[in-house]
């Protein structure tokens, strides 16, 4: 009765089921009556229990209680059951169980046994589950075997010594000696083996690599053996002599003649030789080929040779097989860094390989042709990429759409070009194209000021016709909202003219407000575009009314926020709404993840928040141009001072505080308080007046870094709200206001308002900060400047 | 380096699967089964490279396939293996077992699977080509089955006696 029977049985029966749950149920009762029997010690089924168990594993369940019965068999005499034994070992044990160290011994015993396959058996074993613990105690034994007179077992042994290596790179040097000695073996297999296990030595130590140069002329003469030699049937593939061995012999070759003349020298002639004669109508006389191209273009080789390699690499980008067109592929992108001319000349094949049906091969020859683009053939790369973007398979959609975006940017010949490129793929693509893109093509259309009429026209239709693309109708509503006028005028000298009323506009940005396709995002960029058109429209600004104040009670937090702030514009700060809504400056190229350097500490790369971000960011940029012009009437001249917002404070405390003080309460600074007095104390009083206190203690953090913290009380009897403070300092001074305490102060000093400002002064300039105050106290509002011209404690 | 063999047929059913680097059971299941859903996609006439599995190697690992009747052979490889040899071996791989099992089909594979393991660890080991001439492989095989039946031999004549 052979072992396999009750094997086969098991088979049929778990075949036979025809549900997954029959399936579950017959393979329950085996696993149940193999764990019992598991428990009786000596039967003579051990081996078909323990098959059993392994075929059960395959098919997924669970089999974890068989890797004792594994380490028992392991330890057994017979080989039948030491058979079954380690293949169980090999499935289900790995270094993280305990099990796997107990049969360290058993593998110990059997490496010196005298047959043979009970030797590779355990050989087999320890070099596909052995640990490091177990490695470095069997090295000593493969070190032993590698010199035996028995080539099953030397092959064998120099693949152990492969993982031995891997798992514990010191041992590797001991087996360098026996390695060098196996290069003169006739075997095959031993050859390959130590071939093999010489490449993992030289690609862990550069001394190694250094010895084994020596060894190059005796590779040499192995592969003109192998080449040259006639029909040998043992190791014919095809018509081309043991193919493998060949290939790895390449390889090795190919390492050790890397940055060496010497050894690449000694190579040219053999692999000259080895590209011509190489039969390359089948596959295995192709995989030579590539092997040997790979070398010679790897190696310090003679430019004639590289020529030929690289013609090879075309023609095998001509085969009609597509596994050698993406062989072919492949190798290119490796040299087309080095080579850049030479690959240059496949491109049109290249580029014609985008239309393949076949998805690995187009994968490749998108990474080609990315790296293929260049200044002078961006235009018709572009082309073909963008037709290759429309329909490409989704994977490599968002590749494809960043990779054209970088080929833009870097080699745009035109501003108009570029943006027609970056409108195309938003278009085709959209949903795939990466986050950063709606800042940066904000960034780009606010630069290309000729061209705004034009792109605002483009952008408009584009959103007339399909409004799920994101990121380009986050873009379109940030441009109508923007250059509305220009779209209005009508005109336009790169495109043709459209009558667009003002009517339509609104239509459009409401649909986008509306539609179920828009993200909360899409809906902020269009809610401010429709804000922002208040003033450059003038009929319908009724309609913006209504529109915003609809929104005021949206369930989104973020836009009812917005529209209670637009209200708020429209209603107290009627007089502020020009000059709050007007064309934004031109973006600095820099500067879109830190505007100025006070406002957001969190990184741009954060995609929903950070868009958001950006809009908040883009916004306060007005008022705070608004407060710089304030300041300056306040007779600040001399230095120009950088105004300042608070860090996560909402836009809204910009907007409220900074209109208030347009009613003109601009006291006269100087004689609004006393002077500082030069206290040497750290505390400083800069502002007492109608109850209100404010102090200020300075401490120096670093080199050119300090932290002045402002302290507020209250003293008089009724309460106070929304108090807020600003700073402003001189220009090369950076400042950042942190989130104050509290932001009312109860009447009689009930509690105190602290707030820190970090300031970095890496010039070292006078320090001088200006500080305003606003609050609202039983009514009405009250605003306040103060100038601290001395710091104490500096 | 090879990391994992696996023969599963049309529908997704494993026929072996040799991992040689470890993963747990339903991590293994996993990827068989993401494995299959990709091979299965493929057109007949595409090439036998794939790439972007997910779950069983990151950047530098490849699928590489050869279907044959209501078979799928895949092995998944690293970039120090040559892709052609690699697809080589499948084809010397799949010779050796029709040498084996006279005509070798799908129930031969399913009944015999341990039989199969034996020749795939003469042919790979530790995830690494050992043996590519296909008599030499057979003579081992052949050896090995011997010693085994002759064990069993002995051990029923021993009952016999008793």
């Amino acid at each position: 009765m052979s072992p396999s029977v009750p094997l086969q049985e098991m088979i049929r029966a778990i075949r036979s089921a025809r549900t997954q749950c029959e399936e579950r149920g017959v393979i329950q009762r085996e696993c149940a009556a193999i764990r019992a029997q598991f428990r009786q010690t000596d039967n003579g089924g051990r081996s078909h229990n323990l098959a059993k168990l392994l075929y059960v594993h395959m098919l997924g369940y669970p089999a974890h209680f068989g890797q004792m019965e594994c380490v028992r068999m392991i330890a057994s005499p017979r080989y039948s059951e030491k058979r079954v034994g380690y293949l169980g070992a090999m499935m289900l044990l790995d270094e993280k169980q305990d099990a796997s160290l107990l049969i360290t011994n058993s593998i110990k015993n059997d490496l010196s046994h005298s047959n043979q396959y009970v030797q590779s058996l355990a050989l087999c074993t320890l070099a596909c589950m052995g640990s490091a613990e177990m490695c470095r105690d069997l090295a000593p034994e493969i070190d032993r075997l590698l010199r035996s007179s028995n080539s099953y077992i030397k092959k064998k042994a120099a693949l152990c010594a492969v993982h031995i290596v891997r798992k514990v790179h010191e041992l590797g040097e001991l087996f360098v000696p026996s390695a060098r000695s196996l290069l003169s073996e006739k075997n095959h297999g031993v050859l390959h083996g130590a071939v093999v296990l010489i490449t993992e030595l030289c690609e862990r130590s550069p001394e190694t690599l250094e010895r084994f140069r020596k060894a190059v002329p005796d590779l040499v003469q192995i592969m003109k053996g192998l080449v040259i030699s006639g029909y040998s049937p043992d190791h014919d593939v095809a018509g081309v002599s043991d193919p493998f061995l060949q290939v790895r012999i390449l390889r090795l070759l190919r390492i050790l003649g890397r940055n060496n003349e010497a050894a690449s020298d000694a190579m040219n002639d053999l692999l000259a030789q080895v590209a011509t004669n190489t039969d390359s109508t089948k596959t295995v006389g192709n995989a030579v080929l590539y092997e040997t191209v790979l070398s010679v273009l790897d190696i310090k080789s003679e430019s004639g040779l590289r020529v030929l390699a690289v013609n090879i690499l075309g023609r095998f980008l001509l085969n009609n097989d597509r596994n050698i067109r993406y062989i072919a592929m492949t190798s290119l992108q490796k040299i087309v860094s080095t080579d850049h001319n030479a690959v240059q000349r496949h491109r049109g094949t290249i580029v014609d390989c985008l239309k393949d049906q076949d998805a690995s091969v187009k994968r490749r020859a998108l990474e080609l042709s990315l790296a293929l683009v260049s200044a002078s053939n961006i235009r018709s790369m572009m082309k073909e990429l963008l037709i290759f973007l429309s329909s490409c398979p989704p994977e490599l959609r968002a590749h494809a759409a960043s990779g054209i975006f970088n080929a833009a940017e870097r080699y745009a010949p035109s501003k108009r070009w570029h943006i027609d490129t970056i409108l195309h793929v938003l278009t085709t693509a959209g949903g795939d194209v990466r986050d950063e893109t709606v800042p940066n093509l904000i960034q780009l259309i606010t630069n290309t000021s000729e061209l705004h009429c034009y792109t605002v026209h483009k952008l408009y239709r584009a959103l007339l016709t399909d409004i799920s693309q994101q990121p380009l109708v986050q873009v379109a509503c940030w441009c109508i909202g923007e250059y509305g006028d220009l779209l209005l005028k009508g005109e336009c000298q790169e495109t043709e003219a459209v009558q667009v009323t003002e009517d339509d506009v609104l239509d459009a940005l409401e649909i986008v407000l509306q539609s179920h396709m828009s993200t909360p995002t899409t809906r902020g960029f269009a809610l401010t575009a429709t804000m922002k058109l208040s003033t450059r429209i003038t009929d319908n600004v009724d309609r913006i009314r209504s529109i915003v104040s609809i929104y005021g009670s949206c369930i989104d937090v973020e836009l009812q926020q917005r529209a209670v702030e637009y209200n708020a514009l429209f209603k107290k700060y009627d007089h502020m709404r020009a000059a709050v809504l007007e064309r934004m400056p031109v973006i600095q190229k820099n500067s879109l993840g830190q505007t100025n350097g006070e406002l957001s500490e969190e990184p741009i790369k954060e995609s929903q928040p950070g868009k958001v971000k950006q809009e908040e960011m883009a916004l306060p940029q007005q008022p705070a141009g608004q407060v710089c012009d304030l300041l300056d009437l306040l007779g600040g001249s001399q230095e120009p001072l950088q105004p300042s917002s608070s860090v996560g404070g909402s836009a809204s405390a910009q907007l409220t505080a900074a209109p208030a003080s347009a009613g003109g309460d601009l006291l006269d600074l100087l004689g609004g308080f006393e002077p500082t007095p030069l206290v040497p104390a750290p505390t400083v009083t800069v502002y007492e007046k109608n109850g209100v206190t404010l102090t200020l203690i300075c401490e120096r953090q670093s080199e050119s870094g300090l932290t002045v913290t402002l302290t507020a009380s209250n003293s008089t009897d009724s309460d106070i709200s929304s108090f807020t403070l600003q700073a402003a300092v001189p220009k090369s001074v950076q400042l950042q206001m942190r989130a104050p305490s509290r932001d009312s102060l109860p009447a009689h000093g009930g509690a105190k308002l602290t707030q820190l400002v970090v300031l970095n002064n890496p010039n070292k300039v006078n320090l001088k900060m200006r500080i305003r105050v606003s609050y609202t106290c039983q009514g009405s509002v009250v605003q306040d400047t103060v100038q601290v011209d001395s710091f104490p404690g500096l | 380096m090879i990391k994992a063999i696996l023969i599963f047929n049309n529908h997704g059913k494993p026929r072996l699967s040799k991992f040689y680097e470890h993963y747990n059971e339903d991590t293994e299941q996993q990827i068989i089964r993401e494995t299959f859903h990709l091979v299965s996609k493929r057109d007949e006439n595409v090439c036998n490279f794939l790439e972007g599995g997910l779950l069983i190697g990151g950047l530098d690992y490849k699928l590489i396939y050869r279907h044959y009747a209501t078979l799928y052979f895949v092995f998944c490889v690293d970039s120090s293996e040559s892709e052609l040899g690699i697809l080589d071996l499948i084809q010397v791989f799949v010779e050796t077992l029709d040498k084996c099992f006279e005509n070798v089909c799908e129930l031969d594979l399913i009944f015999h699977v341990d039989k199969v393991h034996h020749i795939l660890a003469e042919m790979v080991m530790g995830g690494m080509v050992l043996e590519t001439n296909m008599n030499e492989i057979i003579t081992q095989v052949d050896a090995q089955n011997k010693m085994e039946k002759s064990e069993t031999f002995i051990f029923q004549s021993t009952r016999q006696d008793r």
